[in-house]
């Protein structure tokens, strides 16, 4: 090891957004603990403040600010570091890392680039330079032509002979990336990608091919290794993180695997990586020809994956790789007795499927192809391709059940969705089973593998087999056997046999569950050894299966386990902040000295890394996934107040299992979740609520508006976030929302809300111990209620609310938890209009802000909720959120840019994919530094504004007064322009998009002569929506920063009025 | 619902799995190894090294991309390492009924009947493998039902003499002539040389080699324990006295072990995998090997004039062997590969070397 490296930067990747998402956190936290183990001090630069590695004990100091050249460079004169870590903050720090470096700023401060050398990574990054340097070794890679003019990209298009592929360089998961099959999508695609890039690639199309990757690490003795090999279940056209992804290959033969394998390993060499590095091949299904696609030299998602997939800690060993360790004089972090430096056998399956939210967009394509739209993957673990796909499919969490045994899907046309996959393809297949089509017809649609294809058949097969019967008994027990060893679920046998329609068949569930047990067909545990039992593991990372015969462990069956439920794959609305969540009850479970168990198949995350916890299986969180675990570990109890909804759902289930559900009871989470119970109790209490009602005939919603007025919220009971969620504000609106998007009856009711506007919303998040608030944190929104809470800035302590206001919600607080006998965590969401409040929700669960509110109050409200549900003696926390002098602001981030033609405006269902959480001095310097931090920018020169309706102009007069006093070119639309004139302040008038006049809107927006849009919709009826689209689509689609929502735009406008870069303090989380 | 026939696997110490069978329908017995490789089945049948064993593929997906078609090249079946499969039977977890792969011509089920090889599948072989961790490699049968059969001991016979070629077979016209001892030889060692410019002379493994004019002598790969080739091991000694390079395999490397004075002993488990780290004696050089054999040199029992040339770094036996001053030097694990991974392919070159200094 290096002896003079005593203080290192380590870059996070910032808030969570599509293609850079959880897998930074646990390859940041990773890299954290291997420096810590050398006795480095760290020092984090990271303003995702939900995350495991700006936690306590994980790095010495954490800046919770931009990860930017700015920034980064004041922390590094503040700190005087010895070393830099780029490699595992995905791109983003790589890109501020190369930034840096063209600076010289490391140079310049005597900090070393740790791991990697610089030059190798701008190789890897620079498509010239990587096409050059693998032509060095007669590598193979696409024919490309790299271009800087869309005139020239034409020119090279016909070179090459259409179709191709673009692609922009420098730029994080295939962004502006696509496929063209004539000069008319190469304009409009090209256009795009070089609002990302200076340089764009014009590129042969490889259709069809299959698409492997390898994940390589390399010493500084030149040593390298391939850890894992992963194949893509959709052949190359499709993005790698929207593709189903198994591990290891499974159609590569001997010679094709090793020739990959050995490129690998020349490439890694060549370009001189130290530490880890990911490489994308193309294969050529009828030979052995290749392309090299793309060389990530970073610990990247599918290293995360690779790492969970094989139980090789990547991110770790690369990080001591980088301290200066040779991979022989590393441990194998399982076995504990054998070298690191070695590659991992499996004796399983791995199959990702990735996780679209789709649905909560408005105009998105649903199309997948080459730049990645998925929010989130699942990892599923089996010892056959069918149980692996069928956990998988269950995994991901949008209510099916495996390949087969869903509900229809509905306006699907099977032959398009095929040949132009969607996010439902693999349902698609399984449809196409269904009406007949061969393996081959699908093969001709798909160039999907028929290996992949046959196995699936199988599966439906089997379900046609096992639909022959109408009672269990009558199946044999090799076939149930069968049918468990391809995955099926007890759900999906019970439909085959019992042949309901309905989604809730709890009761045939339970009756498929206790006729297996009584045949003796359950699953076993096994163990995940990265030797495939060559050597004895030391950790417990377990998966069960039917494809064996033993467990691998045994069982004490003492009461002494804790099983913790994870919260899935990440979504929209479900995060990184339930992984904190998870891991700190976890840290509790341990302090107390109660063996401490995790179920959760995220590979993305921390709860998922098998040190965090005694015994980690990463598996289902299905009803009867859980209780197979349940039944073999016979805890003292169950958590499920940590994982989000997914586990708090189960609560009741589990409870009529008999199973103990530690801390708050399973009646009062029902009491809270049914919202005719809880709508009673506050009426019992005398506090107050939004009218509502819960309806199932077009009459009575219609009875319903005219008594509370428009503008309402209709939404279906019992949804996570508020999926097909809408508020209607005229008549016109509700009819066609009513006729189009929702079926009305007795099985399907729907509720209606009264929507009151211009009202702030208030959280209180609290840990109460039976019915006595413990700790509690009151925040504030900046924007006005209507707006998701997950996707509004919030404020700790609150800034502007009454002190009558926050008196009256702790004392509604009180009641509510005294009333549920609360013990554990909870969140209660308020309506504030004067000091009028309402209560709008209560989940008897941690919420979204638990890690924001526990990091600003520094107090761990989990750890104290985990102790309370343990029965562990806790004291009351003596800090009050009135003693904060600073302020903490968590802001949502968008990945709008990522989900072509979605609009980017906010409504009531949530559309942010992460946030981040900075510390101000005060309120304003707060509000800039977290918008920094998820991409805005100090505008340059000049601002466009459309500001809305009257009230929402008026809000943001005084803006652009301010603005135009700073020297800014203020540009308005013709109401805005007209509006301000009259108060006395005159800007630059433009044209809308549709008026085909200039100076136009998009003009300026195209030629970037505008550095933010402001765009605020009147309201959010479809013409209303429409009008300002192509302004709200443009700004994304040219990477200029766009805020739609007055309130935020006032206070960002505002703090930049006031404030530069320079104002920003350097201050880390333990200077608060 | 298809049904397969039930076979059991009975071992020594008693335990039985019971799985279905896919191969040719025979009871058999012989030695229970385990393999962990991920890929590579058509090229771990056709070893020799296998002869009498009854082979658990610990990756549980098997078959998937079938097996090749029966191409030739240098008189040698290009996608294979031998003419015919060499393991007893196939224990596996999970069959592919359909293989799919653009060089396949057959299923690895079709293959094993046509060989006459029993294949069974649905064992927890999870399970089994710790079994053998723990007892160490032990004798097995697989039963069909109605048919039983002994337990057979395959390192109580000369294996090497029932796999090696009966008669001299020259390959190719390369500058250098090297005479292969063919233990049973895998055919990508053969292919390693004949791409290096080589006259390979592959003789059986009792055969006068010092008949033959040779620049440099090879000792292959091969089944069993190496002491039951004593007719080997006495023509090596006197090999070893010349100054002609010298250069073995896996068995060659215990059969040149042995002729130096050194002793060998049986491994609890054996290494049979392609993921083996070796580390080059002396340098930070770690290499991933592939690997397949169940007695190993004891390196404490080297005699002067040899020592370690590698090392594996998981349980530190003995990987390779090199005389100080002569140009004498061994490898445990497969430089030649096929399968696993070739990153020790230059040994080859290291050897053609060796001859042309002397030339």
């Amino acid at each position: 090891m290096e002896k003079d490296i005593k203080k290192v930067v380590v870059l996070g990747s910032g808030a969570l957004k599509i293609g850079e998402a959880g897998e930074f956190d646990y390859s940041g936290s990773q890299a954290l603990k291997a420096l810590r183990e050398e006795g480095i001090e760290t020092v984090l630069i990271n303003p995702n403040i939900a995350t495991i590695q700006t936690s306590d004990n994980i790095a010495d100091k954490i800046y919770f600010l931009p990860v930017t050249p700015f920034f980064v460079e004041k922390v590094i004169k503040k700190e005087k570091p010895d070393g830099v870590l780029l490699s595992f903050g995905g791109q983003t720090a790589l890109n501020c890392g190369i930034a840096l470096h063209k600076q010289n700023i490391f140079s310049d401060n005597n900090v070393r680039v740790l791991g990697t050398p610089i030059q190798a990574i701008i190789d890897t990054e620079d498509r010239d330079n990587f096409v050059r340097k693998l032509d060095e070794i007669n590598v193979k890679v696409p024919r490309s032509i790299a271009v800087t003019s869309i005139e020239a990209a034409v020119e090279a298009a016909e070179t090459l002979g259409f179709p191709i592929i673009i692609r922009s360089a420098y730029s994080l998961g295939g962004l502006g990336s696509g496929f063209c099959s004539n000069n008319e999508e190469l304009y409009s695609l090209g256009s795009k990608a070089f609002s990302y890039s200076d340089q764009i690639l014009v590129e042969e199309s490889l259709k069809g091919w299959k698409e492997v990757e390898y994940e390589v690490v390399r010493d500084k003795y030149d040593n390298c290794i391939t850890v894992c090999n992963m194949e893509n279940f959709d052949p190359l056209g499709i993005h790698t993180g929207e593709s189903i992804v198994v591990a290891p290959s499974q159609t590569l033969n001997n010679s094709e695997y090793h020739k990959l394998r050995k490129l690998s390993i020349d490439i890694i060499r060549h370009i001189g990586i130290i530490g880890e590095c990911n490489i994308q091949f193309a294969l050529d299904p009828y030979s052995e020809d290749y392309r090299v696609i793309e060389v990530n030299a970073r610990l990247s998602r599918s290293s995360a994956l690779a790492s969970k997939a094989t139980g090789y800690p990547l991110a770790f060993v690369a990080a001591k790789l980088g301290l200066g360790f040779g991979l022989h004089q590393l441990k194998n972090s399982v076995t504990k007795t054998t070298t690191a430096c070695f590659e991992p056998a499996l004796d399983y399956i791995v199959c990702k499927i990735p996780r679209w939210d789709l649905n909560k967009f408005w105009g998105v394509s649903k199309e997948i192809g080459s730049s990645m739209k998925s929010v989130g993957e699942v990892m599923a673990i089996g010892r056959t391709f069918e149980e692996a796909i069928q956990k998988g499919l269950r995994m991901i969490g949008q209510g099916m059940h495996g390949f087969v045994g869903n509900r229809d899907i509905e306006n699907i046309i099977i032959e398009k969705e095929l040949e132009a996959p969607t996010d439902m393809r693999i349902f698609a297949i399984a449809m196409a089973f269904y009406k007949g089509y061969t393996i081959d017809q699908i093969w001709e649609l798909t160039k999907i593998d028929k290996w992949f294809l046959d196995k699936l058949k199988r599966i439906f097969d089997l379900q046609e087999a096992l639909s022959k019967y109408s009672t269990l008994e009558d199946v044999s027990d090799d076939m149930l056997l069968s049918a468990k060893k391809m995955g099926f679920s007890d759900f999906q046998i019970g439909r085959c046999v019992f042949k309901s329609d309905s989604d809730f068949i709890t009761e045939d569930v339970i009756r498929v569950r206790k006729y297996r047990k009584s045949r003796g067909i359950v699953p076993s545990v096994k163990q995940i050894d990265t030797l495939a039992a060559e050597y004895p593991a030391q950790t417990n990372y377990l998966y069960l299966t039917y494809n064996g015969t033993e467990h691998d462990l045994s069982y004490e069956e003492d009461g002494n386990s804790v099983v913790v439920l994870g919260s899935g794959a990440y979504r929209i609305g479900s995060s990184v902040e339930f992984d904190w969540c998870g891991v700190n009850a976890l840290n509790a479970i341990n302090k107390a000295k109660y063996r401490s168990v995790m179920i959760n198949y995220n590979p993305e995350t921390v709860s998922t890394d098998y040190d965090i916890c005694d015994r980690l299986y990463f598996d289902e969180l299905t009803f009867e996934r859980v209780m197979d675990i349940i039944d073999l570990e016979t805890p003292k109890g169950v958590i499920v107040s940590t994982g989000g909804q997914i586990p708090n759902n189960l609560a009741m289930r589990l409870h009529e299992q008999d199973v103990t559900i530690l801390g708050t009871s399973p009646q009062s989470i029902d009491n809270a979740e049914n919202r005719h119970k809880f709508s009673s109790m506050l009426d019992a209490l005398k506090i107050d609520q939004p009218r509502w009602r819960e309806l199932t005939t077009i009459d009575d919603i219609y009875s319903f508006v005219e008594d509370v007025g428009f503008p309402v919220l209709i939404r279906p009971s019992y949804v996570l976030s508020g999926s097909a969620m809408n508020v209607v504000s005229n008549r016109e609106e509700l009819e066609h929302f009513l006729d189009l998007a929702v079926k009305v009856s007795k099985q399907y009711p729907v509720v209606v809300s009264e929507f009151i506007e211009h009202a702030k919303e208030i959280e209180m998040d609290a840990v109460a111990k039976d019915g006595e608030i413990f700790a509690y944190a009151i925040s504030e929104h900046v924007e006005y209620a209507g707006v998701h809470s997950g996707d509004a800035t919030m404020l700790f302590p609150p800034q502007k609310v009454y002190v009558e206001t926050t008196r009256r919600i702790k004392i509604i607080s009180r009641e509510i938890a005294k009333s549920l006998s609360i013990s554990g965590p909870f969140n209660i969401q308020f309506l504030a209009k004067d000091n009028d409040i309402k209560v709008i929700e209560c989940n008897l669960r941690a919420s979204r802000s638990f890690p924001f509110v526990s990091k600003v109050l520094k107090t761990n409200f989990i750890e104290i909720a985990t102790n309370i549900m343990l029965g562990e003696p806790v004291e009351k926390p003596s800090k009050s959120l009135f003693e904060l002098d600073y302020v903490g602001v968590k802001a949502p981030q968008f990945s709008f840019a990522r989900l072509q033609k979605a609009d980017p405006i906010l409504g009531v269902d949530m559309s942010s994919t992460g946030e981040v959480g900075c510390i101000g001095d005060n309120y304003y310097e707060g509000v800039l530094k977290s918008m920094l931090s998820v991409g805005y920018t100090i505008p340059e020169k000049s601002v466009l504004i459309s500001a809305g309706p009257t009230r929402t102009k008026t809000e943001l007069v005084n803006s652009a007064r301010l603005l135009i006093e700073k020297g800014y070119d203020v540009y308005t639309t013709a109401g805005t322009h007209d509006f301000f004139k009259l108060n006395g302040i005159e800007t630059i008038k433009l044209h809308w998009p549709d008026e085909n006049k200039k100076p136009n809107t998009l003009d300026f927006i195209k030629s970037k002569q505008v550095n933010l849009v402001v765009n605020i919709p009147k309201n959010l009826t479809k013409n209303e929506l429409d009008q300002d689209y192509q302004i709200r689509r443009s700004a994304i689609d040219f990477n200029i920063p766009l805020i739609t929502n007055a309130r935020l735009a006032s206070a960002f406008l505002y703090a930049v009025s006031k404030l530069s870069n320079e104002d920003i303090s350097i201050k880390s989380w333990d200077e608060y | 619902m298809k049904t397969y026939k039930k076979v059991s696997l009975v071992l020594e110490n008693g335990a039985t799995f019971t799985g279905k069978s896919f191969g040719y329908e025979k009871s058999v017995a012989g030695e229970v190894v385990f393999n962990t490789a991920m890929t590579g089945y058509p090229e771990s049948l056709t070893d020799p090294s296998y002869k009498g064993q009854l082979l658990i593929a610990t990756y549980p997906l098997i078959g998937n991309y079938g097996v090749p078609i029966k191409e030739m090249e240098h008189d040698l079946l290009k996608f294979f390492e031998s003419d015919r499969i060499h393991i007893s039977a196939l224990i596996i977890s999970d069959y592919s009924f359909n293989y799919s792969h653009w060089n396949a011509e057959t299923s690895l089920a079709q293959w094993l009947i046509d060989q006459e090889i029993p294949g069974i599948f649905d064992v927890d072989t999870r399970a089994l493998t710790k079994i053998i961790r723990e007892k160490g490699a032990m004798l097995g049968k697989i039963l069909f039902e109605g048919e039983d059969v002994e337990y057979y001991d395959p390192n109580l016979e000369n294996l090497v003499d029932q796999v090696s070629t009966k008669k001299k077979i020259v390959y190719g016209d390369g500058k250098y002539k090297v005479v292969l001892i063919d233990c049973g030889v895998k055919n990508n060692i053969i292919r390693c040389f004949l791409d290096r410019d080589v006259t390979v002379i592959r003789v059986p493994w009792d055969y006068d080699i010092f008949t033959e004019e040779y620049d440099g002598l090879f000792i292959s790969n091969g089944p069993g324990n190496p002491k039951m080739c004593d007719v080997t091991i006495n023509n090596l000694k006197k090999a070893l006295e010349g100054d002609k390079p010298v250069f073995g395999i896996c068995l060659g490397t215990q059969l040149m072990g042995l002729a130096s004075g050194a002793d060998t002993y049986k491994l609890k488990y054996g290494h049979r995998s392609h993921n083996q780290p070796v580390l080059m004696e002396g340098t930070d050089r770690c290499y991933i090997t592939s690997q397949n054999h169940g007695y190993a040199l004891d390196t404490k029992t080297l005699q002067p004039g040899w020592e370690p040339y590698f090392t594996n770094v998981n349980d530190d036996t003995c990987e390779g062997i090199r005389h100080s001053s002569k140009p004498f030097f061994s490898s445990q694990f497969h430089p030649e590969a096929s399968g696993g991974p070739v990153d020790t392919e230059a040994l080859f070159d290291d050897f053609i070397n060796l001859m042309k200094k002397q030339k």
